[in-house]
Parts: structure tokens; C-alpha cells; sequence
């Protein structure tokens, strides 16, 4: 696996040639980007054109301040999400794409899950619970509690099914991280591509609260 | 550096030397970008830069088109013409959607333009004021890259990027969308440095030598070589390494309508067009052909018909700019990333020299079966009525095919791409991946500005020159030199040829009207004539190409002529029909 950030996709990073057999799964697809207003849309539409559902997105920035990474999770065919990744890669504000089976990752989504304290404490044993589906108290109080749980899919939607009965008064999942198994020195090649290039800042409009102030024509 | 003129909306305030105004550093870039011509439409979110402009008229000619689309067509002509980049003004709101279709033109076909468009104040954004759009939004899909300034500080870099994407690698248009408030605002301008790097950007992919090894390992071991080329090769400025590629190898070159022109029609290893109204040769023998070597075209799905059935037999090699072009439609054997004036050398040295007489006399015999079946009947028609080909084989004659010819869309842009003769680069002009009509008139306008010392050629049908008649206007003012050939059939041509084919003749809304144009164009002080007999045409176009100016010269054509041949939609290319 080649960890470059150059926009020469090798042909390793994305594979051209073996067919999978053109059968749906889930890919992961990693972007780096630069930090850019306007970059989430661009690299969205690349999906909404072909009418294609993202089924999680998450994107933050990375440990270099000036770039941003992207996890974008498809269910799609290898040849399909090729493309994708070479679509994505051809815009300007993007460093390097990558895609992924499930296999070839390490993922892990987060839920939060906001219980009444009473019930909770009456009738199921809390501490069971936690064991059981590997949740951590994150805040509990005289009327709620919120529980934590960090895993896989199955994982998370378990402990919902087993909070569904004692009143689950709100739950929220994040969108998929993942860490590439094969990646090798992903943070110290940011690192030195950021030194030799450092990025530039954000420009966002500053005058939109002075719009009592201004008489315009 | 001089200043411009006190701002009227800014408070007087001190100025140095360096303090310009947004809109004086943006016409100061251009002047650095080398920008000559500037086509536009003024309006009041762009008022501070035409305000500025009046100072700048010696220097920067502004062509006022009479409608936006009319002015991103005109940039996009200027660009194919002349091979620079094409600049266009257009005010927010209204004037900045008026740009979409020409955006989208220009982004399919990689035309470099760089739009400036103006936009309501900073402070406004979001509020629904007046003439407020979300240009950004909407034309993100359209342009290669596009960004919103809202402070002049930003002007210099942003306009030095925007002229750095549009013109390297795969070009394209892109769209600066600048805030009245920074047009306005005075900043300390500390000069103009045009960009040549961005970090996330790579506009050529790095030429590996082991691709081109293999690709002259295949192409030395082909029986039956064929090249696919497309307007990559124009685009690179590789003509030259083109042809010398060409004729060492000796093998046959067909084009795409957009690749026209890198070689002269009449080489002798020029066999002609591809595609849905390309020759028969080139289009039967792509599945014929053991290797097929593709340059700087995107395999259109106009050019492969089926792609389940196109050249399956053949080896394809793929020399592209553009990494996501590979394998993108057509499968390759070997990929060759990179610009092709830097590639086709390469190749060029690997690859034996040879000729392939024999596999060249078969693309000869499919055109004699062509010319047996289509084409004389099309050029030299027993019948009373003119037909299209016949106009166009008589404007070779008397251009010598040194024109530049502008097509609109339809039957007469095939047939005008089909006959005409294209002796130079940068001849043909049309607009071939969306099919814009109404593209040719104020294409051919700004052609005529991007290549001063051509006769430019628009040839528009009925149906099309109405889309955009009112640059007839622009060309009475600007004083332009355009000749203007309408090829009336007194039908939406293209679609009723459709309408026969595959829909048994049912002519739904095709048969349209049209004013009397030679009226129309005297209206705007333009000469005209309009001729519907065979014995008038030859002086008739003498007499439009020998006049000093525009004119509009209107031939009546049979008005149920087919294109032929034609690779109806779902066939093969191999299965293009003749009749
Ligand atoms: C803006 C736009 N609208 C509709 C079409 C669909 N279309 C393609 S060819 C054609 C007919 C063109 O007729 P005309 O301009 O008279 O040219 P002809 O085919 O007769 O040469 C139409 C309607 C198009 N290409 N562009």
C-alpha cells in the first residue's frame, strides 16, 4: 500500500483489472482533502449525480490542521466505486483517495443512548447491562442517565434493542471511522508533506453580522 | 501601477500607490494573464468592475454580448480558436445563471474559461436580497473549480488560480464569484503573480516509461493497428508529435468530431470520423482491428455505440491526461497517464517504422462502398433540391478548407463535420458533448476574435439560429466579420430524422417556423441573401465570403434528408446502417 500523498493514484492504491466478481458491498472510501468551504458538496454530488446513497459520512479534520479527512461508506460494486474514488481524486481540492472492504479496515462507530434514570435503576440491573453490551455511563442523573457504546453496528443496535423496553428517550449513532490495516507512517507522511507544503487558511465571510450597519444599493 | 477613479461607494479616504480597489486589481491580473478580449453583460452586482473597465478600454477590449449564454459562448469560441483562455463578465442572479448551459458546454468539451461573476454583498449572502443566487452552488457541477471571494484581499490569488486550473492539465471552465463589497473595497495591492502550483492539485499525472514500453511492444506486434484521436491532441498542443507519431507507425487515424483538424483531412492516413455519424470504415473496423490505440479521447458514448459489443477483439492502449478517463468506459490493456506532447514522443521513438498498406486499403474500400451509397447522392444530388453536403463541398471549394468552421447542432453539424475540410488546428468548432444549440453564432463571434487573420464559418440550422439570434446584435455593434450559413430545412432536422426512423414518422413539434432571416439580419445592418436554387449557390457563397463584414447567407435544403450513414442508438458500431 502506497501512503504517498501525490495525486498519481498508482495502480495499487486503486486497483484496476481483478473483477470481484461486480457484486455490492461495503467499501470505505478515505479522502484527504484540503480544508475548503464547498469541498463537501463537490465531493457529494460525485454521488448524488449517479444516484448513489452514501450510507455514513463522516469528516473532521485530520492531525494536520490544514487537512481534512473524509470516511464515506457506499454498498456498491468495486468497478463502481473505482471510478468514484478516481472522480473524487480528480478534484482540485483533494490530496489522496483510497478505498476499502470491510476486511481491509478497522472501524468503529459510536452511539449514545439517553434513558430514564428510574426505570433503568428499578427494573434492570445497570451495571449488568453495561457489562453485557460493553457500554459506559457517560452521565447519569436523578432523571436520565446516557449510556455509551462504541463498536460495530450490531454491536451498537444490541444495546438498543435490550434499552428499547426500560424507554430509550433518544439515541444517536455517528458516522463510521476507520483506520486502514495496511497503512504504514499515514501520520508521519501528513506530517512531512504538511512541512514541505504548509496549508493555507480559511477565508469565511466576516461581514454577515454587520447587516444593520451597511445601506447598500 | 495606476489608480482608478474614487470610488463613489467607498468614504474618501487617504490613498497610497498600492491601494486598489477589488475590481482594479481583477483587471490588473487579467492584463497580466495576457487577456485581450473580455466577453460580457454589465449589471448592478457587477457595476464596480465595468466601472473600472471604462478606464481600461484601450487595453482590455470588452465585447458586449446581448445575452450571457451568448457570452460564455463567445468565451468558449475565443478559447477554441485561439487556444487561450476565454474570459466572461456577467453581473449576479440572472446574468450568473444565464451562464449554466455554456458552463456545462465548456466542462464536457474541457474548454478553458475563466467567468467572473458579481454577487450581491458579503453581508447579504443568504438573505434572498435582490438578485441573490447561490451561484457557487449551482455551477459546482458545471466548472472545474469555482470560489466565492467576498474580501478584495483575495482577488490576486484567487483569479491566479483560477487562470492556473482552467488552462493546465485537462482544462475547463472555472468560476470566480466575487461579492460587490470586494469590488469595491480598497486594499493594499502588493502586485500580481500569476500561480503555477497548488498543492492538492496535479494537472498532469507523471509519465511512466514502463506503460510506454509496453504500449510499443503492442503496437510492434499488431497486425491490424487502429488510432482513435480526440480533441486531446489539440488540446496538448500536440499536433505535430501527433502526426510524426502517425506516420512513423503508418497506422490509420480516425477522429472524433472534437479531434478534428489535428491532421488535414486529405492525409492519407486520415480514414475519417467515428462515431453515430462517422464514416463506415472507421466504425466497422474498430471491431475489426487487433489493437486500438486511443489519444486524448474519452470514448463518448456518440463514438462506442454498445460498449458490450465495441472492439472486444482489440488490444486497447489509452493515452490520456485525465486518470479517471482510464478504464472509465473502454477497458484498457495499457493505460498510458500523461500529456500527450510528452507521451507521443516517447512512443514514437519505441515504435517500428511500417506501412500497413493493406490493412489502409480496407478502410479505402469501405469508403468506396460509402460513396457508392451516401455520399454522392449527397454531394452530387440528381434532384432538384439542394441537399446539405453539396453547401459545404462548395464552401471547400472556395475556402480551400483553411476556414474555421463553427457548427450549431443537428443534421448540419454532422454533415458540416462530415464534409468540410479541416486543413488547420483549431478549425472546428461545435459543441460536441452536450449538443448546445444555439452554441454556433456567438461561437463563431468569438472565434472570430480568438483568430482575427481566418474566415470564420458558422453553419447553424433553422431551428438553432433562433435560439440565439439576438448576437446578431453583438455583431452590428463589435463590427465582427462572421459569416453566417443557415442551412434551412424548415424542420427540427435531426429530431425528425429520428422521428422517421424510430418513430414511424410521427413529426411531433419539429416543423418550425422561421422569420424571414435576411430581414432580420438587415434589421441589425447585416448583409443577406437567401437562395433556394442550385445555379445561385456557388456565387451566392463567393459573394458571402467575399464581403467585407458579416453575412448572412440562407440556403434552402431538401427538407426530409437523413444523415447517413448512422449507428442507431443500442447497436454496435460494426452494425452502422447505410440507408
Ligand atoms: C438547447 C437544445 N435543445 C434541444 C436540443 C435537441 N435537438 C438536437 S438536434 C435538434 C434539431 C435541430 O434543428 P435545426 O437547428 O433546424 O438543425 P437541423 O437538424 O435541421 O440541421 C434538436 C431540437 C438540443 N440539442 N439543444
Amino acid at each position: 500500500m502506497s501512503t504517498e500523498i501525490n495525486k498519481n493514484i498508482s495502480s495499487k492504491v486503486l486497483p484496476s483489472g481483478e473483477d470481484l466478481g461486480g457484486a455490492k458491498q461495503e467499501y470505505n472510501i478515505t479522502v484527504y482533502t484540503e480544508n475548503q468551504i464547498g469541498l463537501l458538496n463537490r465531493i457529494a454530488i460525485i454521488f448524488t449525480r449517479r444516484k448513489i446513497n452514501i450510507d455514513s459520512l463522516n469528516t473532521s479534520p485530520s492531525e494536520i490542521e490544514s487537512i481534512h479527512r473524509f470516511n464515506i461508506v457506499i454498498n456498491e460494486t468495486e468497478d463502481v466505486v473505482r471510478k468514484l474514488a478516481r472522480q473524487i481524486e480528480k478534484q482540485v481540492e483533494v490530496l489522496k483517495v483510497y478505498y476499502h472492504t470491510n476486511a481491509d479496515i478497522i472501524w468503529q462507530e459510536m452511539a449514545l443512548y439517553k434513558v430514564p434514570a428510574d426505570i433503568i435503576a428499578e427494573k434492570a440491573s445497570v451495571e449488568r447491562l453495561l457489562r453485557e453490551n460493553g457500554a459506559r455511563a457517560v452521565v447519569i442523573r436523578k432523571d436520565y442517565i446516557v449510556f455509551e457504546t462504541t463498536g460495530h453496528r450490531e454491536e451498537t443496535d444490541n444495546l438498543i434493542n435490550v434499552l428499547q423496553p426500560f424507554g430509550l428517550i433518544e439515541f444517536v449513532r455517528s458516522a463510521r471511522i476507520a483506520i486502514i490495516k495496511d497503512s504504514d507512517g499515514f501520520n508521519r507522511k501528513l506530517r512531512e508533506f504538511e512541512k514541505r507544503e504548509p496549508g493555507e487558511d480559511v477565508i469565511e465571510n466576516e461581514y454577515l453580522n454587520q447587516r444593520d450597519k451597511v445601506f447598500t444599493m | 501601477m495606476e489608480v482608478a477613479q474614487q470610488d463613489v461607494l467607498t468614504a474618501p479616504e487617504k490613498q497610497t500607490v498600492t491601494e486598489l480597489s477589488g475590481s482594479v486589481a481583477l483587471l490588473e491580473a487579467l492584463l497580466v494573464e495576457g487577456v485581450d478580449t473580455i466577453f460580457g453583460y454589465p449589471g448592478g452586482a457587477i457595476m464596480p468592475i465595468y466601472d473600472a473597465l471604462y478606464d481600461y478600454k484601450e487595453k482590455l477590449n470588452h465585447i458586449l454580448v446581448r445575452h450571457e449564454q451568448g457570452g460564455i459562448h463567445a468565451g468558449q469560441g475565443y478559447a477554441r480558436s485561439s487556444g487561450k483562455v476565454g474570459v466572461v463578465f456577467a453581473t449576479s442572479g440572472p446574468g450568473a445563471t444565464n451562464l449554466v448551459t455554456g458552463l456545462a458546454d465548456a466542462q464536457i468539451d474541457s474548454t478553458p474559461l475563466v467567468c467572473i461573476t458579481g454577487q450581491v454583498f458579503a453581508h447579504l449572502l443568504g438573505t434572498d436580497a435582490f438578485q441573490e443566487t447561490d451561484v457557487i452552488n449551482i455551477t459546482t457541477p458545471v466548472t472545474k473549480w469555482n470560489y466565492q471571494v467576498t474580501d478584495a484581499n483575495e482577488i490576486p490569488e484567487a483569479i491566479a488560480k483560477a487562470f492556473y486550473i482552467a488552462r493546465t492539465g485537462r482544462p475547463g471552465p472555472v468560476l470566480i464569484d466575487i461579492t460587490k463589497n470586494a469590488q469595491i473595497q480598497k486594499f493594499d495591492f502588493k502586485g500580481y503573480t500569476p500561480c503555477n502550483h497548488i498543492r492538492s492539485y496535479r494537472p498532469k499525472p507523471i509519465v511512466r516509461a514502463q506503460f510506454i514500453e509496453q504500449a510499443a511492444q503492442v503496437i510492434n506486434e499488431a497486425k491490424k493497428p487502429f488510432i482513435l484521436w480526440g480533441q486531446g491532441v489539440l488540446l496538448g498542443s500536440a499536433e505535430q508529435e501527433f502526426k510524426t507519431f502517425v506516420e512513423k507507425s503508418g497506422i490509420p487515424a480516425a477522429w472524433t468530431i472534437l479531434g478534428a483538424g489535428a491532421i488535414p483531412t486529405d492525409h492519407p492516413q486520415n480514414v475519417g470520423m467515428l462515431g453515430m455519424h462517422g464514416n463506415y470504415g472507421p466504425n466497422v473496423l474498430t471491431n475489426e482491428c487487433d489493437v486500438l490505440i486511443a489519444i486524448g479521447m474519452r470514448f463518448d458514448d456518440r463514438v462506442t455505440g454498445r460498449l458490450d459489443k465495441y472492439a472486444k477483439q482489440a488490444k486497447v492502449i489509452h493515452l490520456d491526461i485525465d486518470p479517471a478517463e482510464i478504464d472509465k468506459n473502454v477497458q484498457t490493456h495499457v493505460a498510458v497517464w500523461g500529456d500527450c506532447k510528452e507521451t507521443l514522443p516517447m512512443l514514437t521513438e519505441l515504435v517500428e517504422a511500417k506501412q500497413h498498406t493493406e490493412w489502409l486499403a480496407k478502410f479505402d474500400e469501405f469508403t468506396r462502398q460509402e460513396e457508392e451509397a451516401v455520399i454522392n447522392a449527397e454531394l452530387n444530388p440528381q434532384t432538384g433540391e439542394m441537399t446539405m453536403g453539396e453547401v459545404v463541398e462548395q464552401l471547400n471549394h472556395l475556402t480551400n478548407g483553411d476556414a474555421v468552421i463553427v457548427t450549431d447542432v443537428g443534421q448540419h453539424q454532422m454533415v458540416g463535420c462530415r464534409y468540410a475540410k479541416f486543413n488547420n488546428t483549431r478549425s472546428n468548432i461545435t459543441s460536441g458533448g452536450l449538443g448546445t444549440m444555439g452554441f454556433a453564432l456567438p461561437a463563431a463571434i468569438g472565434a472570430k476574435f480568438g483568430a482575427q487573420d481566418k474566415t470564420v464559418v458558422a453553419i447553424i440550422g433553422d431551428g438553432g439560429f433562433q435560439m440565439t439570434l439576438q448576437e446578431l446584435g453583438t455583431i452590428m455593434q463589435s463590427g465582427v466579420d462572421v459569416k453566417i450559413l443557415i442551412l434551412n430545412n424548415r424542420f427540427l432536422g435531426m429530431v425528425r430524422q429520428w422521428q422517421e426512423l424510430f418513430n414511424e414518422r410521427r413529426y411531433s413539434f419539429v416543423d418550425i417556423q422561421s422569420p424571414d432571416f435576411v430581414q432580420v439580419a438587415k434589421g441589425y445592418g447585416i448583409a443577406g441573401k437567401c437562395i433556394k436554387e442550385r445555379d445561385e449557390l456557388q456565387s451566392s457563397l463567393k459573394e458571402m465570403l467575399d464581403h467585407k463584414g458579416s453575412f448572412l447567407l440562407e440556403v434552402f435544403v431538401t427538407k426530409e434528408n437523413n444523415v447517413f450513414p448512422m449507428v442507431p442508438q443500442g447497436c454496435s458500431v460494426s452494425e452502422i446502417r447505410l440507408k
